[in-house]
């Protein structure tokens, strides 16, 4: 049991955390938008090696454990860095596992990202980063398939300015077949899920910081409003929240990691979750929603100026949302999750 | 970040579990309901006996702060009758962090047999949140001192030998700087216990103190200085010893409910999207509960000062649990509103009894408003509301 960071992951957050804010924080998230990439900020992060940071050094990437990943991706969230980081670390590992990786992907010069959808009609919709990577890993059928080409450059307008767009995957390089395809993309998609609940939990995390810093200067009937018990309830609940899910992820991660002590168990009735997939997933919902509460309470504690373009809050709470409803419903997920801890239903829609 | 046990942690794990296998009978649990004493001095002398109880004590002997998390974690998962050892524990806890030799060779060592308790004397009728404007009034006397008045939800009193009573020694100087604890034998003299009943199984007690005289080696810390010893009581109970998982045995009983129980619209329960999502829910809820109280351990073993991750574990814990009670009780319907032993009650009543139990989770231990309190001006930093 040890729920401290390394010395090593303690150092690979401070940088992160200086480069997401230097390069690449709010401001630039806003100025973005609506693409939601800002493409210089992204060459910036290559000169750093974070594109290939997870993969294996033999590969000529950083060896960095999915643990690492998800440390880059709580500073990425914290800045909402408009980077379109955790697509391509999870696409540039499925590429890794499934044959090699192209070098261009390597150094992050080309972008990579994981269509989260089978393709219908040989169209993936709404890829996340699917706007700027110029190469689309996904399922089509019982295909794993890798699509390469020219990115389209615009994202379909949407809450979070997310950088989303609909790939075809047709045509595409066929990296695996039947349940070897689907066992890898499936991995692929635990890794997302771990990652951008690690995004949600920064997103969450500033949400609050903007929410307290806020509530202490702010001043109404001749006090701070951070002096009024109904304000300080409203934030009193989430340092637990945010916690809780930077526990869950990070457990998900160790799961994903598969460390000593890892056996992939589902004891519900001793509460003992160990599997990955489950973890996974429970880090995505929980994730979601404590960024999604975090959000919500803190752009009500800045009154009206929550709801002003002007004030930073709203990023986050079109982020928080968005982040958290890509891959869809968190109720349909967790009946997946229930699929996990008991036996599977007949009638699971 | 390693979120596995280490052998040594693991192996007590074992060997609380099998402790449970053999020692947690039907007729204990049904015992403690029926009697609404959720403490059973059989049981606990088992647990003692077994070499488990020692690790129960928070500070003391060679178990660290993750094995206490995990004994009482246990216990609080497989519905064990554990509220009065949880606070046994942390009075022995209290006397082996402030107290002398006295109390220990009287007090401390006669608790880890397991045979003997102690209950908490904080609250009073007309005050209970505002706990340092309490008046129970102790007037020294020579070497003794003479207490008077009354304490409310004295829970296990009629099960204990001892009681830690906060009482009043200076009522001329601030409200916390008045203050005095003192360990008293419940036999003395003036002495009084009634019950109170609850709308859930368990009772608890009114307590009564008419001219009870102790000698000053009853003293639990200075003289006014009752503040500091509570300050020490309330950092062990809000921490890992138990409360933060009350949701696991609940979704036991919903999960093996569910499994048999007929669907309204055909079908088995167990198939209904709704409530498989429901249970997911709750189940993630189980788990950040369980990581949360794991931090305030972790943070303590490693020789940190929890501060206020276990007041946030608690403030989590209870109101998912309350939410996933009133979720399962819907969807139990009828059935649900059954009792113990009727036929035909959901989940063999306990959908029932987790109904009526979970309200007072968010309020005992320190109500949800006083630790939300808590958090946002020692944590957040705001400013004092009050
Ligand atoms: C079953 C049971 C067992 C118990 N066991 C013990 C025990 O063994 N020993 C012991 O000493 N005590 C025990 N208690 C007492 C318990 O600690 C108190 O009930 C609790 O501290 C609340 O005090 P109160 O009931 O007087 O409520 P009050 O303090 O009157 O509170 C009433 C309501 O007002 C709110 N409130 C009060 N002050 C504030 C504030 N400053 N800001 C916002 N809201 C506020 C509260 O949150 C609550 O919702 C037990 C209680 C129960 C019900």
């Amino acid at each position: 049991m040890d729920l401290a960071l390394t010395a090593d992951q303690e150092t690979i957050r401070g940088v992160f955390a200086d480069f997401f804010t230097a390069e690449a924080g709010p401001d630039r998230a806003r100025a973005a938008e609506p693409l939601g990439v800002d493409g210089p900020a992204w060459n910036r992060l290559l000169e750093t090696g974070a594109p290939g940071m997870g993969l294996p050094e033999s590969a000529g990437g950083g060896g960095a454990s999915l643990t690492d990943l998800a440390v880059v991706a709580e500073e990425l969230g914290a800045a909402i860095a408009p980077v379109p980081f955790i697509e391509h670390a999870v696409a540039a590992r499925l590429l890794f596992a499934t044959g090699a990786c192209p070098d261009a992907v390597v150094g992050g010069t080309e972008i990579a990202t994981l269509a989260l959808r089978p393709a219908q009609g040989g169209i993936s919709r709404l890829v996340p980063a699917g706007a700027v990577a110029q190469h689309v890993a996904g399922l089509d059928g019982d295909r794993l398939v890798l699509a390469s080409g020219d990115a389209p450059g615009v994202a379909l307008d949407n809450h979070g300015c997310l950088p989303l767009a609909d790939r075809p995957l047709g045509d595409a390089m066929i990296l695996l077949e039947g349940t070897e395809a689907h066992a890898a993309h499936a991995r692929a998609l635990d890794e997302w899920r771990t990652l951008t609940a690690g995004a949600l939990v920064g997103i969450g995390r500033t949400a609050l910081d903007l929410g307290v810093d806020y509530a202490k200067e702010r001043q109404q009937f001749g006090k701070p409003i951070g002096s009024f018990q109904a304000v300080q309830h409203l934030l009193a609940d989430l340092p637990g929240l945010i916690e809780g899910a930077r526990l869950l992820a990070a457990k998900a991660a160790w799961a994903g990691d598969g460390g000593p002590g890892i056996n992939g168990i589902n004891d519900l009735d001793n509460n003992d979750v160990t599997d990955f997939a489950t973890l996974a997933g429970m880090a995505l919902v929980f994730a979601g929603e404590a960024a999604a509460t975090a959000t919500d309470r803190s752009l009500h504690v800045h009154g009206g100026y929550g709801f002003a373009e002007e004030y930073d809050i709203q990023l986050f709470y079109r982020r928080a949302r968005a982040w958290a409803l890509t891959l869809g419903d968190p109720s349909r997920e967790c009946r997946r999750i229930a699929d996990l801890l008991l036996e599977p239903s007949e009638h699971a829609a | 970040m390693d979120f596995s046990l280490s052998p040594r942690a693991a192996e007590f794990r074992s060997e609380v579990r099998a402790f449970l296998d053999a020692n947690l009978t039907e007729e204990v649990v049904a015992t403690m309901h029926r009697t609404g004493t959720f403490n059973d001095k059989d049981f606990n002398a088992a647990l003692a006996e077994a070499g488990l109880l020692a690790g129960a004590v928070p500070g003391y002997g060679d178990r660290d702060p993750i094995e206490l998390y995990i004994l009482f974690n246990e216990l609080e998962k497989a519905g064990a009758p554990y509220d009065g050892l949880a606070v046994t524990m942390l009075v022995a806890g209290v006397i082996n962090a402030v107290g002398t030799d006295f109390h220990r060779k009287q007090v401390l060592d006669r608790l880890l047999t397991g045979r003997f308790n102690c209950c908490l004397g904080y609250s009073e009728p007309d005050h209970g949140s505002d706990v340092a404007a309490i008046a129970t009034r102790a007037v020294r006397d020579g070497d003794q001192w003479v207490i008077d008045g009354q304490k409310m939800w004295t829970t296990m009193a009629h099960e204990s030998d001892w009681a830690i009573l906060l009482t009043r020694t200076d009522p001329d100087v601030p409200k916390h700087k008045g203050l005095t604890m003192f360990l008293v034998p419940m036999d003395s003299p003036g002495i009084e216990v009634q019950p109170v009943p609850t709308m859930a199984t368990e009772r608890t007690n009114a307590t009564f103190y008419d001219g009870v005289r102790i000698g000053d080696e009853w003293r639990l810390g200075d003289v006014n200085g009752g503040w500091s010893v509570m300050g020490v009581a309330l950092a062990f109970e809000r921490g890992v010893m138990g409360g933060t998982n009350p949701a696991v045995p609940l979704l036991r009983h919903v999960r093996n409910w569910a499994a048999d129980a007929p669907s309204p619209d055909g079908g088995q329960m167990i198939d209904d999207p709704l409530l498989r999502e429901r249970i997911a829910r709750t189940a993630i809820a189980n788990q950040v509960g369980q990581l949360l109280t794991l931090r305030a351990a972790w943070i303590a073993a490693t020789g940190g000062l929890p501060g206020l991750e276990g007041s946030m574990a608690k403030l989590y814990a209870t109101d998912r649990y309350q939410q996933a009670v009133g979720w399962f009780q819907q969807m139990a319907g009828a059935e649900g509103l059954l009792g113990f032993d009727t036929a035909g009650a959901a989940a063999d009543g306990w959908i029932d009894y987790d109904a009526r139990h979970s309200p007072v989770t968010t309020i005992y231990g320190g109500t949800t408003e006083i630790n939300r309190n808590n958090v946002a001006e020692r944590h957040l930093g705001l400013p004092r509301a009050r």
